[in-house]
């Protein structure tokens, strides 16, 4: 493989490249879904291809193919070298990169159980079992179950010295429950673990196994077909505690986002959009209360954006985000950490906190999120709901709408509880609530302790043109916010 | 590109070799490139050549009818690796459990050739994509803004091929560009699409986006309530795509989750609405076959506000007696099933400056933003407007308001039709893959339910 990068690193200069690197990517997938007691997809898929990345004339080319020959390595080289050319035609700036980054070594995910080693049997056979004990509730109108592998093998290596292989290895399974009450058109669903889909992390099949997916699936039916006959959540003011999955994605929309730095910079201003993160907000601005307290650490076991390097070479690294409520950093790459200390100064990191992430060989790594956590509080989740007098629990995304600095968002979930005189209450369907991001976490007065907290994946975060989907991670334990808005439904 | 020769020589090697009861070879080949730019300078610029084959193999169940399948997929062409993925969708289906809804794979049809490919797209250069890219930089570096954006040219192939006799191949050409241009309290979008790269005006494009951002600085906070709305087909595009994850599509109509469930031959919008699929039309971007080889039809969705049907692929229509496939299959394995991805609003007979200028008071609309359904039932849509939102007063846009949050549903909101422009516009579709034309609208009683910052 080194012969591979190094001819490409080679040409790549010779040809005028400043800096350059190269990223040869295979990756397996493997995908298997039940429904209704029908394996309806069973797929196993392999990419594989290389990447350079090239700065010439002090801007960025980037080409790649999926024909890993000599002849394509010189081929791509020689394309991302003219592209950079081409993009120099328009630079206002040279493309500062920061210190040089000159990794070695390897990394693979922690696994106890390679789940390429688990047979095709044994996992239909899991996904069969727990298709029919979700379909235990008569109302059941579709019951899904699924499980998704994922290896990726890649090997960096840049102009700057740095030689790093990885391989990454994910789990991931759900099930979903539908019922549909035809006679009023409506319908409701119920997830386990997570929302749409599945729960994935980066560990092997012993993952799926705990999640006890058979085990559960008869809750996961019943609550379908009891949401149906369940009270609309009511609109109002009201005090609101939001289960771990919730908060996860939360976090995701209104903290992941916008501390990333490209955004802020404005270069993913055409698709994703911007932030309110500015600058000028650096140590400078209440994100939220004094118990708000977030981390982004790719180094955390089991996350999804959990890795050895990034896709520029640099280690993994876990970096405060929102300390006692106060907003102290970004996640950055080599590029962006420079431009971010040229406007605020030496109190910003000279180098990158390691947060570019590229889906594939076909794919320029752009910055994105690691695991984005909210760290865990003091509270038992009794003592919480005992605390609270008045106010709705809700759990498990449905839908999730937020603006393109990320400040107003809207978010429904599939479940929810009333919370009266400090017990759980009625069921409610339809549940949504509405904030301002800022708001939102000054409202947040109690954050459950380390007991309830664990780290949930979310592998469909989309960004980039050309469109990319990252794999990311959010530690989160259920936590009060008072005095949100919910019920918007008429 | 591979040429529809190679293609088919890779796609007989492996249907040769095969020893399933049916075998299905679908290649996807793509070239293309991607221009981007933000702060009013190129910053992203990449290129990528890949083909990917998928292999889909049909063992019959002898015991109890149906069918096991399995699906591999690789992008690596070489011989001994495309048959390593032929034993391995093999070997998927040999343990896997038998499905008896499905029938069989598609049988050969006769595939209409329809033109879409334009060697200039195809030839683009990255000096060519800079030159367009640099034209809205400079326009809007002369205007005192800043535009970001992203220009992309490809080349693709699709071919479909099986044992039981079925071979389409189809090659295209996209070029498409958009942008966001930006001040310091404002936003402008437009966006165009093509199959051939110099039907695109990029000053134009600029132009239109740049006046909008001049036009918004400064917005002015508006309540959030019911109002009357302008959309631009920027924004209208968006009930085309929800009304598609919630229901045109045949499995969501089968499983009763479909907003059109139950409702087929009623009469579920205002009459002037008709929506429809059509992959063969050259007024979009046509594409004569699905992914599973099946000639594209034209499917009326809505047609004079009236439910009319949904799209199937061949499993779907295995279901049901009497159905048969619209060409609509999505890559298998496909759990959710078919979906339409050439869609058409039809036009009316008004105009944007006509809907302004019989506007009372309302909102105008470019276009919005992270929309998601909170009730697919009733197709109930939040979202954010973005880039380019007005107040309309007396017939007049008077100023700009800062973006709003609506929870409305669409349903309701094409009952509540004033006007539905003459003009049209082609936008990129769902994914990327394909394109809609869609008018402008005015309604009534949108319901914004929100508000934002900015």
């Amino acid at each position: 493989m080194k012969t591979l990068t190094d001819r490409a690193l080679d040409l790549a200069q010779v040809q005028g490249a400043s800096y350059a690197d190269i990223r040869v990517v295979r990756r397996l997938t493997q995908n298997i879904t039940v429904k209704n007691g029908i394996v309806e997809a069973l797929s196993d898929d392999e990419s594989q291809g290389i990447g350079v990345r090239v700065v010439v004339d002090g801007a960025w080319g980037f080409a790649s193919s999926s024909v890993l020959s000599p002849e394509q390595v010189d081929h791509v080289t020689a394309l991302a070298v003219q592209i950079a050319r081409a993009s120099a035609l328009f630079k206002v700036r040279d493309v500062r990169m920061g210190p040089p980054v000159r990794h070695t070594g390897t990394y693979r995910t922690a696994v106890q159980i390679d789940p390429w080693s688990v047979s095709l049997d044994d996992k239909i056979s899991l996904l069969l079992q727990a298709n029919q004990a979700l379909r235990m509730s008569p109302g059941v109108r579709v019951a899904s179950s699924s499980l998704a592998f994922w290896r990726e093998e890649k090997t960096f290596a840049n102009s700057e010295g740095a030689y790093l292989e990885q391989t990454i290895v994910e789990s991931g399974g759900g099930i979903e429950a539908i019922a549909v009450d035809k006679q009023r058109g409506e319908v409701q669903k119920r997830s386990y673990p997570n929302s749409f889909a599945r729960d994935q992390r980066t560990e092997g099949w012993e993952g799926i196994l705990a999640m006890d997916l058979p085990g559960n699936a008869p809750r996961i039916g019943e609550e379908a077909v009891a949401l149906l006959s369940a009270d609309p959540c009511p609109s109002g003011v009201t005090t609101l505690i939001l289960g771990p999955t919730q908060l996860a994605l939360q976090i995701h929309e209104s903290c992941g986002h916008p501390i990333e730095l490209d955004r802020v910079f404005g270069t993913e201003a055409s698709y994703a959009g911007t932030s309110f993160l500015t600058p000028e907000k650096y140590r400078a601005f209440r994100y939220g209360s004094e118990a708000v307290n977030l981390t982004a650490d790719a180094t955390l076991p089991g996350g999804l954006g959990t890795f050895g390097w990034d896709d520029e070479g640099v280690a993994a690294q876990r970096v405060p985000i929102v300390r006692d409520g106060l907003f102290c950093g970004y996640l950055t790459s080599r590029e962006t950490a420079q431009q971010l200390r040229e406007i605020v100064g030496p109190e910003a990191p000279e180098a990158s906190g390691g947060a570019m992430r590229a889906d594939g060989w076909n794919r320029i790594p752009i910055i994105r999120m690691t695991n984005v956590s909210l760290e865990p509080g003091d509270w038992l989740f009794d003592d919480l709901v005992a605390d609270t007098d008045d106010g709705i629990y809700m759990e498990l995304n449905k839908s999730w709408s937020i603006d393109d600095k990320r400040l107003n968002f809207q978010f429904g979930t599939e479940i929810a509880y009333e919370i009266k005189g400090g017990r759980m209450g009625r069921m409610l369907k339809n549940a949504t609530y509405t904030g301002m991001t800022p708001r939102f976490w000054g409202s947040c007065d109690a954050i459950c302790n380390a007991s309830h907290w664990r780290v949930w994946g979310t592998p469909n975060c989309g960004k980039g043109q050309p469109g990319q989907t990252a794999h990311t991670g959010h530690g989160a334990a259920p936590a009060r916010f008072r005095n949100v808005q919910v019920g918007l439904l008429k | 590109m591979l040429g529809r020769q190679r293609i088919k020589q890779i796609t007989e090697r492996i249907l040769a070799r095969s020893t399933a009861d049916q075998t299905e070879v679908m290649i996807q080949t793509y070239d293309g490139a991607l221009t981007r730019f933000a702060n009013s300078v190129i910053h992203q610029n990449v290129a990528e050549t890949d083909s990917t084959v998928s292999i889909r193999a049909v063992l019959r169940d002898p015991a109890g009818g149906g069918a096991k399948i399995g699906v591999a997929g690789t992008n690596n062409l070489d011989e001994p690796a495309l048959f390593r993925t032929l034993e391995a969708a093999l070997a998927i289906a040999r343990r896997q459990s038998p499905n008896p809804d499905f029938k069989s794979l598609p049988g050969p049809q006769s595939i209409k050739e329809v033109a879409a490919y334009c060697d200039a797209t195809a030839g683009c250069t990255p000096e060519a994509r800079a030159r367009g890219a640099g034209a809205i930089c400079l326009l809007a570096r002369d205007a005192g803004v800043v535009a970001s954006g992203a220009l992309s040219t490809a080349a693709v192939e699709l071919t479909v091929s099986n044992t039981l006799g079925a071979f389409a191949y189809h090659r295209a050409t996209q070029a498409d560009i958009n942008t966001v241009i930006m001040s310091d309290t404002s936003a402008g979008y437009a966006a165009a699409f093509s199959l051939d790269v110099r039907d695109l005006d990029f000053e134009a494009i600029g132009r239109e986006a740049a006046a909008k951002c001049l036009k918004s600085q400064n917005p002015k906070p508006l309540e959030p309530g019911e109002y009357t709305v302008i959309l631009e087909p920027y924004a209208v595009q968006d009930f085309l795509h929800m009304m598609t994850w919630t229901g045109f599509g045949a499995v969501s109509l089968q499983e009763g989750r479909s907003f059109m469930a139950g409702k087929i031959g009623q009469q579920i919008v205002d009459t002037r609405v008709s929506i429809w699929d059509d992959g063969l039309n050259p007024d979009g971007m046509p594409i004569p076959f699905d992914f599973e080889g099946v000639p594209k039809q034209r499917v009326d969705l809505i047609r004079d506000g009236v439910a009319r049907g949904v799209v199937y692929d061949s499993y779907a229509a295995g279901k049901e007696e009497g159905k048969a496939s619209t060409g609509h299959a999505l890559p298998a394995p496909n759990p959710m099933g078919p979906m339409p991805l050439n869609l058409f609003f039809a036009g009316g007979d008004t105009s944007l400056e006509e809907m302004i200028r019989g506007t009372e008071r309302g909102i105008y609309v470019t276009r919005f933003h992270y929309t998601r359904p909170v009730d697919p039932m009733r197709v109930v849509i939040t979202g954010m407007t973005r880039d380019g939102t007005f107040l309309v007063e007396q017939g007049e846009i008077t100023y700009p308001v800062r973006n709003l949050r609506f929870t409305q549903s669409y349903l309701d909101a094409l009952n509540h039709l004033d006007g539905i422009s003459r003009a049209s516009r082609l936008l990129t579709g769902m994914g990327g893959i394909a394109c809609d034309r869609v008018p402008a609208l005015k309604m009534h009683q949108f319901r914004f339910t929100g508000a934002t910052e900015f």
